[in-house]
């Protein structure tokens, strides 16, 4: 078993990154691409390196901004997803407006937060919350959707109440769509976070792409990129972790 | 004769309302003998399943009387259990609690369900040991076979000794070898428990080889075209399936229903 996960799940992955980034390298060393287009791996880790304490005190900002934005997302997607899954009017009620919000650039909020809360980290903690909110909301009222007529007729007949199907059947049957949700809604929030902080911050990978941008100095630019992908996919693992720790039922076909 | 338990009469049901209703079952006049074992056969679309949420209360009728132990149905039974041709086990509880879920809705076991979880645990076992299912009370739903989720589902209808066992189609997916050996299971249940069972199902073999009374109803909107008695005697072996007074009420319910051939 520990053989095959090695085969499976460790090298396979491992192996095409390098196998990407040793492509670049030769790419940009066999064309001679100037430093200002396109630096390549070895440029970039060189800078990582260089940078690195303005390059972590900056990515910790944009990771706590993004963790507040989600966390607030999280609470309530799954607040106002139950509340929507409730009551059919309701979710009628709601779900215009909803899809209008989600449909407004985020990029286009980010001025006016600005303009209320002054540059710093609120407005990226509200841009990762309006934009990681939705599909927690929608994933939550689909899954409540999904509930067994017949089951729901069975608890009707005992004298169950609607609160009882929703704390008994219908919340931990939506519990794979919720988690399902969150690791869109995480690398969404992630993406919220920075989108804000290019538009206007004082601190954050956003902030220091954009400096960097400015000054020219384009391997930080990318060290940058790299930070936002690496950080990405740690934030992406923590999620999918934590589903498979609460709804390993639904995965069943997968362990076995 | 045992005294009526559930009484229809002249039972018309509808679902929606104004000029859009559909009528699901008209002027069905029947009553059912505490202890009795009733099937209803019919073909499909006839609202034997109506009948079914008629009987246990979620659904109102449209006219006539409709009582359960001489008090008129006017909201959910509690004393009815359902399974249907789905399991609807709950994937993230294992055999036991699931069978448990019940007990956790209804009174008085409700009450009590969490000083006397392990009491009823207890209870919840028994049962499963007693259709076959010893040593997989801790195994979760997708862990069973079709026949034995179906055998829990059965179970869980049973785990508060309801007055009323409904099932709609229970067996409906299952392989014939396995289909038999629950109607044998169901049957013991009934003997053993005296409940009172409302079988609703299209196939006749297993209408007449379970029933005291089979009823079949007609095209929608549903009518009780007939009442048949099944003079059997009991216990019933499979055996008797093969007979030819078997054979006989088999042919007579299958060309009540009618259908092309």
């Amino acid at each position: 078993m520990r053989r095959a996960d090695l085969f499976v799940n460790i090298i396979p992955p491992l192996l095409f990154t390098v196998v990407l980034f040793v492509l670049w390298e030769i790419v940009c060393r066999a064309f001679s691409i100037p430093l200002t287009i396109l630096p390549a791996p070895s440029d970039i880790f060189a800078a990582l390196w260089q940078y690195r304490a303005p390059i972590i005190d900056n990515s910790w900002v944009t990771l706590w901004t993004t963790l507040v934005g989600f966390l607030m997302a999280t609470v309530g997607g799954l607040l106002l997803g139950i509340a929507v899954g409730w009551h059919r009017s309701l979710y009628t009620a709601l779900y215009p407006v909803l899809v209008g919000f989600n449909s407004v650039p985020k990029v286009a909020v980010v001025p006016i937060l600005i303009l209320w809360f002054g540059l710093g980290e609120i407005p990226a903690i509200i841009t990762a919350f309006l934009i990681s909110f939705f599909p927690i909301v929608v994933n939550v009222a689909t899954g409540l959707a999904t509930t067994s007529p017949e089951l729901e007729d069975v608890l009707r007949a005992l004298g169950a109440s609607k609160l009882d199907i929703m704390r008994k059947v219908s919340i931990p049957g939506s519990l794979p769509y919720f988690f399902g949700s969150l690791k869109v809604a995480i690398t969404l929030a992630f993406v919220g976070a920075v989108v804000s902080e290019t538009v206007g911050a004082n601190k954050g990978i956003g902030k220091l792409m954009l400096d960097a941008q400015a000054a020219f100095q384009v391997q930080i630019v990318f060290a940058g990129l790299l930070v936002l992908a690496f950080l990405g996919i740690v934030l992406y693992a923590a999620t999918a972790l934590v589903e498979k720790r609460f709804t390993g039922w639904a995965f069943r076909g997968q362990n076995r | 004769m045992a005294e009526a338990l559930v009484e229809l009469e002249n039972i018309s049901m509808a679902y929606g309302d104004g000029d859009t209703a559909v009528r699901a079952i008209e002027d069905v006049t029947l009553s059912i003998r505490k202890g009795e074992f009733i099937a209803v056969v019919g073909p499909s679309g006839c609202g034997k399943s109506s009948l079914m949420k008629l009987i246990s209360g979620l659904h109102p009728p449209l006219s006539g009387s409709l009582t359960v132990e001489g008090k008129p149905v006017k909201g959910p039974l509690k004393s009815v259990g359902m399974a249907f041709q789905a399991s609807n086990l709950l994937p993230w509880r294992n055999c036991v609690d699931n069978i448990l879920l019940p007990l956790e809705i209804v009174q008085p076991y409700r009450k009590n369900i969490s000083s006397q979880r392990a009491q009823y645990k207890e209870k919840a076992v028994r049962l499963l040991n007693s259709v076959g299912l010893t040593g997989f009370t801790e195994k979760f739903p997708w862990e069973l076979s079709g026949g034995m989720q179906q055998r829990a589902s059965i179970c869980r209808a049973l785990i508060h000794e309801p007055e009323i066992l409904m099932l709609d189609e229970p067996f409906g997916a299952l392989d014939a070898f396995t289909r038999e050996e629950l109607w044998c299971a169901l049957r013991d249940i009934q003997q053993e428990r005296q409940v009172t069972v409302m079988l609703v199902t299209h196939d006749l073999r297993e209408a007449v080889f379970l029933a005291d009374t089979v009823y079949v109803m007609s095209n929608r909107p549903g009518r009780v075209v007939k009442k048949c008695p099944v003079d059997l005697p009991r216990p019933r072996e499979l055996e008797v399936t093969y007979s030819q007074e078997f054979q006989d009420i088999v042919y007579e319910l299958r060309s009540m229903i009618g259908g092309k051939h």
